[in-house]
């Protein structure tokens, strides 16, 4: 413990204890929920489960599709979102200031997005996407479904790791008589690139977790999809199904959430490596 | 320009004041004529006029907060970034600054800024070089290593670094890191050099070597040093500016050689001053 030791008393003592129990409920909470999965899916996984596609309504065989589908949606998500997001973040953190009118209209439109419930974005994904843009049912639709839901929280993080950077960075860069352009590219973003790292990590996760806007959008056909214009069904929604729609499926279900959580897992302590190694070695 | 007229609105000229004769004679770099600076609906500093004198270290002193550091923006217009409202102008080569014609990127380029605080860029200490090299032009990379090796022997810290260019900067001692970014400014070969207070964040070691860096300096370029260190200015300063708050914002009060304002100033604030008596 790294903690300044105080002079101790009841109330201390108090706060101390409730604040560890709270700790500990939260522990508990996710072990259970992670053994629970481990225990009801680990014996339906095998390396097959992993290649081959599902039979009988996902209650055999595996869900290659399902993650080639979901590779495919992130991919394509952050494909869109990621210029749009960075881009947006430089105009708001280096071209406005936080009175100006159009900046507090962007920042008011971002956060109602944030808060637009996905079952909503999932329709307006279907109705925009899918139906006046003619898209159909495919995993382009879902990603950009997706690019818009992750768009908010990209924007904000990426913008606040950018005004993180001191003021006087830019100063300098001025007063050596950098253009906006080299600043921005080659100082201030090589400078955020752990919060943008950041941002892009915790969007993958938001998306990969995400059923009901792709319900409407890039569909539940559980075939090998053949181009970004096929639907596909994703991982989270194939969880939805087998849960939901599919009897016996259950086994499935949780071979499959077990999967997910692994990949989020995977994801995360690559950002925990990655932000490590750009600690050690020089940006850019 | 005289320094009677700007002192004679605070404080009568005293009978055995006699005016240096020199002053006017020598050739100014840069005009700073009845220049007001407004940020906001705060007025900073009001009709401020001073010479710099061409390869002189010409200083500019008072107390934190009269606006020496803004006037140092106005003159590379770093001052467009926080809402300035300007008037007067500052000219240079015959060219007001504060036109909005300037092309910003030269003017940059002839008049370097070092500030308070070093700041190398998070990269190696050779593309710290680079960068705003390749910005003004010179993109050959034999081009860019030859400025880089001349200006780092300028500033003497070749030695200390010629084997690790591609080290981080920002890895280097605080006095090694002012050095780098004196040579940084140097390698895009400026005309004037503004200083902002450039060994406050230093240890007594490092300030001196930065102070036998900047007399050495003025053989080539024109200085224009911000201090509220009154020995640094008595030690290394041809001309002393003196600022004042005056109804609430910046004011000029004196300017003239150092000897002057440190041994008969006109005005008794700039003696009170000079003497540490006010701050």
């Amino acid at each position: 413990m790294n903690n300044i030791p105080g002079n101790s008393s009841m109330p201390d003592l108090l706060l101390k204890i409730s604040s560890w129990l709270c700790g500990l409920l939260i522990i508990s909470f996710f072990s259970y929920l992670l053994v629970d999965i481990i225990l009801n899916g680990f014996i339906r996984i095998d390396w097959a489960f992993f290649t081959d596609s599902p039979i009988n309504a996902g209650r055999e065989g595996g869900i290659a599709p399902m993650l080639m589908s979901t590779l495919l949606i992130l991919l394509l998500c952050l494909l869109i979102a990621l210029p749009i997001g960075i881009a947006s973040a430089i105009y708001l953190a280096e071209y406005t200031s936080e009175k100006q009118w159009f900046s507090r209209f962007v920042r008011r439109s971002l956060n109602i997005i944030a808060g637009v419930p996905s079952i909503v974005m999932g329709l307006f994904g279907y109705a925009f996407f899918v139906i006046a843009l003619k898209l159909g049912f495919s995993i382009l639709s879902g990603a950009l479904t997706l690019a818009c839901m992750v768009l908010p929280l990209l924007i904000r993080s990426i913008e606040d790791s950018l005004r993180m950077i001191p003021q006087s960075y830019r100063l300098n860069a001025h007063a050596l008589g950098l253009s906006q352009w080299r600043t921005i590219f080659r100082i201030l973003l090589p400078m955020a690139s752990q919060g943008i790292l950041l941002a892009v990590i915790l969007s993958i996760g938001r998306a990969m977790a995400e059923t009901a806007a792709l319900l409407y959008t890039s569909g539940y056909v559980t075939r090998m999809p053949e181009s970004v214009f096929d639907s596909g069904r994703s991982l989270s929604v194939h969880i939805f199904d087998l849960s939901m729609n599919v009897p016996g499926g259950e086994q499935s279900a949780y071979a499959s959430a077990l999967t997910l959580i692994i990949l989020l897992l995977i994801i995360n302590s690559m950002t925990v490596m990655f932000s490590r190694l750009i600690k050690k070695g020089s940006i850019s | 320009m005289s320094m009677t007229s700007q002192s004679t609105h605070l404080q009568a000229v005293p009978d055995n004041y006699q005016p240096a004769p020199s002053v006017d004679q020598l050739p100014a770099h840069i005009h700073i004529e009845n220049l007001t600076l407004n940020i906001g609906e705060q007025t900073i500093f009001e009709s401020l006029s001073l010479p710099i004198y061409e390869k002189r270290i010409n200083t500019l002193i008072g107390p934190s907060g009269c606006g020496k550091s803004s006037l140092l923006n106005c003159i590379t217009r770093l001052s467009d970034y926080n809402n300035s409202k300007l008037s007067g102008t500052i000219t240079l080569d015959g060219h007001n600054l504060l036109d909005n014609k300037t092309d910003l990127i030269k003017l940059r380029r002839k008049v370097g800024m070092i500030f308070q605080k070093p700041l190398p860029f998070p990269m190696s200490i050779r593309k710290n070089f680079a960068l705003p090299l390749k910005e003004h032009g010179i993109t050959h990379s034999s081009d860019i290593e030859q400025k880089m090796e001349k200006s780092l022997r300028a500033v003497g810290l070749w030695k200390e670094v010629h084997d690790r260019l591609d080290d981080r900067a920002d890895k280097l001692s605080g006095g090694q890191q002012q050095r780098l970014c004196i040579a940084r400014v140097l390698s895009l070969e400026p005309e004037v050099i503004l200083m902002d207070e450039p060994c406050s964040s230093l240890d007594p070691i490092a300030t001196g070597i930065i102070e036998e860096l900047i007399v050495s300096l003025k053989e080539k370029y024109t200085i224009f040093l911000v201090t509220h260190n009154l020995a640094q200015a008595k030690r290394i300063a041809d001309f002393v500016a003196f600022m004042w708050y005056h109804d609430n914002h910046g004011k000029l009060i004196e300017h003239n050689h150092a000897d002057i304002i440190f041994n008969l100033p006109t005005n008794p604030i700039t003696a009170a001053y000079v003497q540490g008596l006010t701050e």
